[in-house]
């Protein structure tokens, strides 16, 4: 190894993101430590968010005079080989990426809300103050609460968590609301398939979710904060909890916020295994310590939310984006993006993907452009059969349909929806019919019983389409399905049976071939067996 | 700790667990995940003493802790191992895992006769882009196949060495 003792100090970056994490990123950073150790190196190792590149995970980066010089995928057992290599100066080798934040993949990102994550040490307060962490807040505390909502309103910011409501109209509804006793619940159950943005940012900048929250309570006069986080991310739970006790040391939280008049205070909740809980009036009853029903609206949440109190209830990637919003101003945020789809939406690449991860840039963007140009094709090599947009509610899409600009209301005429930005790609041996049938089984699993054509419907679901791939009266129950999908679709309380026809319609739609049964079981047998 | 469900102390201690947690607002839940933790499941017998401690009827508490998924009435096993079987991990070739699991002669959602492991699948750990997913005992696992599977079933998974991109070889871990 070389040995430079006249260079103390040198600074490596290992991410402690869980997906980093889950293919060896601590064992890396132990091996890195060791040999440091062993050879009487001085390294500083700081434990990062993921950049989203997460086919390079885990990415191990070293402090150099031309910038942050990048290599991955690593494995313990190429440590050796590249210290010996010179790693710690930034030197060849076969792993060597060269300075990451020039790798075309994410230098032609817009990173706005995720400009943090990757970049510095998620619970390191001082280092989030070096990188213009809490000036939204300060902004913020200067300005009068309608100012800080007619700010977030002029944004354009629309709720990231799927349905896309205008965060300004909702913060106004609460502001306007009379009496003490107001709420910020943050919607953090991220329940959807292909969808990790919302840990990621919990996991890679805390403070900014924090900062967020705060500047709402300001905004809106509450006083006290909610974070529902799903229990399958208890990397995030202490991620968050750990921020939340240094914010209230520093005096980010608690009476007097930053020495002003606000009082603010946030606690974590999780949340115990029920997707229907991410619906907002459900995800209310389960922090009122309530089996998570969904509640008729009206009345909304804005004016009866949490214990019957007037209550913000946003996305982590809404509040994670309203600091930027404050720090560098609306217009700024508002020219970025296509019509109504305003900013930046943080795209997930996930399932069969050659390069899986997050991809930050506005709207607009088309989904050939992430899932080919971004995401490289498939990860098996085959060529890509169909994506899955928005989450499991969301249409399965044909590559003719990967033109389409990724925005709110071309996504809606086209019969798909945006959601909460995940996109689970699929190669040529998917069975469409089986993932039609999951995509009810799914729903009858997760619905929350309240109304009967999502409870029974979705059973009903998974019967009619075993019978059409068993070729039993296929034209019967061909129209019995579309009967079924058409009283899901008008007669379901929210949206978990009001959307599950789409993945089902649109499966039928574009791949009609894979429900006749006489596909090659051989061929199409991988993704539900 | 483990405690059987006969155990006179399960009052004692959820009595305790609600007393810590009784300032909070909907304390329900925080009370039930707390309770799992220490008991490593949520014993009938907890019930009762729940409707007591927050006022609710016993209805009322049996309906919550049968509506969430993490809340178990039994023990799980010594391992618990959870595969997501989301679109996602589909997409990765998921069926794979939970085929090779039934020919484990193991069950999903059930303990293994000799309590060893608990498989479960779940739907999404947000490792969407790195599937197979499966968590072990609340770690994060990515890409995983079925070898690998077969060592955190059997407990024997020493380190992900292996880590991304590992051949089928190098990844072969020693079967208990
Ligand atoms: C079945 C269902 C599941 C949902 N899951 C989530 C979720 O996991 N996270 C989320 O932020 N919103 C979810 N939503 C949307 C919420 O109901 C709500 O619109 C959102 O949290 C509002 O925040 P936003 O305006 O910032 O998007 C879900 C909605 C439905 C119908
Ligand atoms: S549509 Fe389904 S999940 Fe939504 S309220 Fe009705 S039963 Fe509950
Ligand atoms: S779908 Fe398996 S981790 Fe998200």
């Amino acid at each position: 190894m070389t040995q430079h003792p006249a260079q103390p100090h040198v600074r490596i970056y290992v991410p402690r993101d869980s997906a980093a994490r889950s293919v060896g990123a601590d064992e890396v950073a132990a091996t890195i430590q060791q040999a440091a150790d062993s050879a009487d190196v001085a390294i500083e190792l700081v434990r990062t968010g993921s950049r989203g590149m997460l086919w390079l995970e885990p990415l191990v980066e070293v402090a150099t005079e031309h910038g942050r010089i990048g290599y991955g995928p690593v494995t313990p057992d190429d440590v050796p080989a590249l210290l010996a290599a010179g790693l710690l100066e930034g030197d060849e080798h076969p792993l060597r990426l060269g300075p990451v934040d020039e790798l075309p993949w994410l230098a032609r990102q817009n990173r706005v809300t995720f400009a943090r994550v990757g970049v510095i040490d998620p619970l390191d307060a001082d280092d989030y103050l070096r990188h213009g962490g809490l000036t939204g807040l300060r902004t913020a505390l200067k300005l009068t609460p309608a100012d800080v909502v007619a700010e977030v309103t002029d944004s354009g910011l629309r709720g990231r968590g799927g349905a896309g409501f205008p965060a300004g109209i909702k913060w106004k509804t609460v502001l306007d609301c009379p009496g003490e006793l107001k709420f910020i619940c943050c919607n953090a159950d991220e329940g959807d398939s292909g969808t990790f943005a919302d840990r990621m940012l919990m996991e890679g900048d805390p403070f900014l979710l924090i900062e967020g929250m705060t500047i709402a309570a300001h905004a809106v006069g509450a006083r006290e904060g909610y974070l529902y986080i799903r229990s399958e991310y208890p990397d995030a739970v202490a991620t968050m909890r750990a921020a939340i006790d240094i914010a209230r040391e520093r005096g980010w939280l608690g009476t007097s916020v930053l020495g002003t008049p606000l009082d603010f205070d946030l606690h974590v909740r999780v949340g115990a295994g029920a997707y229907i809980c991410g619906e907002e009036t459900s995800m209310l009853e389960s922090l009122e310590g309530k089996r998570g029903m969904v509640r008729a609206k009206p009345p909304i949440p804005a004016i009866e939310g949490l214990f019957g109190k007037p209550t913000v209830v946003n996305n982590v990637l809404t509040l994670g984006t309203v600091p930027v919003v404050l720090a560098q101003g609306a217009k700024a945020y508002q020219e970025l993006g296509v019509e109504r789809s305003r900013g930046t939406q943080v795209f997930q690449l996930g399932g069969n993907i050659a390069r899986g991860g997050i991809v930050e840039t506005a709207f607009g963007i088309t989904l050939r452009e992430l899932i080919e140009e971004y995401g490289g094709g498939t990860r098996s090599g085959r060529p890509v059969r169909t994506a899955q947009v928005g989450g499991p509610l969301g249409a399965y899409l044909p590559p003719s349909s990967f033109d389409l600009p990724m925005d709110y209301e071309a996504f809606a005429a086209a019969g798909a929806m945006v959601g909460h930005g995940g996109i689970v790609v699929f190669d040529d041996t998917v069975d469409m019919a089986a993932q039609a049938r999951f995509a009810m089984e799914f729903c009858a699993a997760e619905s929350c019983g309240k109304c009967t054509p999502c409870r029974v419907g979705s059973v009903r679901g998974v019967e009619v389409i075993d019978k059409i791939v068993a070729g039993e009266q296929r034209d019967e129950n061909l129209a019995l399905l579309d009967d079924l999908c058409e009283l899901m679709t008008e007669g379901s309380l929210c949206a978990m049976g009001g959307l599950t026809p789409l993945p089902v319609r649109s499966a039928l739609a574009h791949f009609a071939d894979d429900f006749l049964g006489e596909v090659a079981a051989d061929t199409r047998t991988k993704g539900t067996a | 700790m483990k405690i059987r469900t006969s155990d006179p102390t399960v009052e004692q201690v959820v009595r305790k667990i609600a007393a810590a947690h009784r300032e909070q607002r909907g304390a329900l839940l925080p009370i039930l995940h707390a309770v799992q933790a220490e008991l490593g499941h949520v014993p009938k017998e907890a019930v009762p003493v729940l409707a007591d401690e927050l006022n609710l009827s016993r209805a009322d508490v049996h309906g919550v802790v049968s509506f969430y998924h993490d809340f178990r009435d039994e023990p799980a096993g010594h391992r618990t191992v959870r595969i997501c079987r989301a679109e996602a991990c589909q997409a990765q070739g998921a069926g794979y895992l939970v085929e090779y699991v039934r020919q484990m002669g193991l069950t999903m959602g059930r303990t293994a006769e000799d309590g060893s492991v608990t498989v479960e699948q779940v739907f999404c750990l947000g490792n969407c882009a790195l599937g197979p997913a499966v968590e072990v005992d609340g770690r994060l696992h990515g890409r995983v196949d079925t070898e690998r599977l077969g060592a955190l079933l059997h407990g024997t998974d020493q380190t992900r060495r292996d880590g991304v991109g590992a051949t089928p070889d190098e990844s072969e871990a020693p079967r208990s």
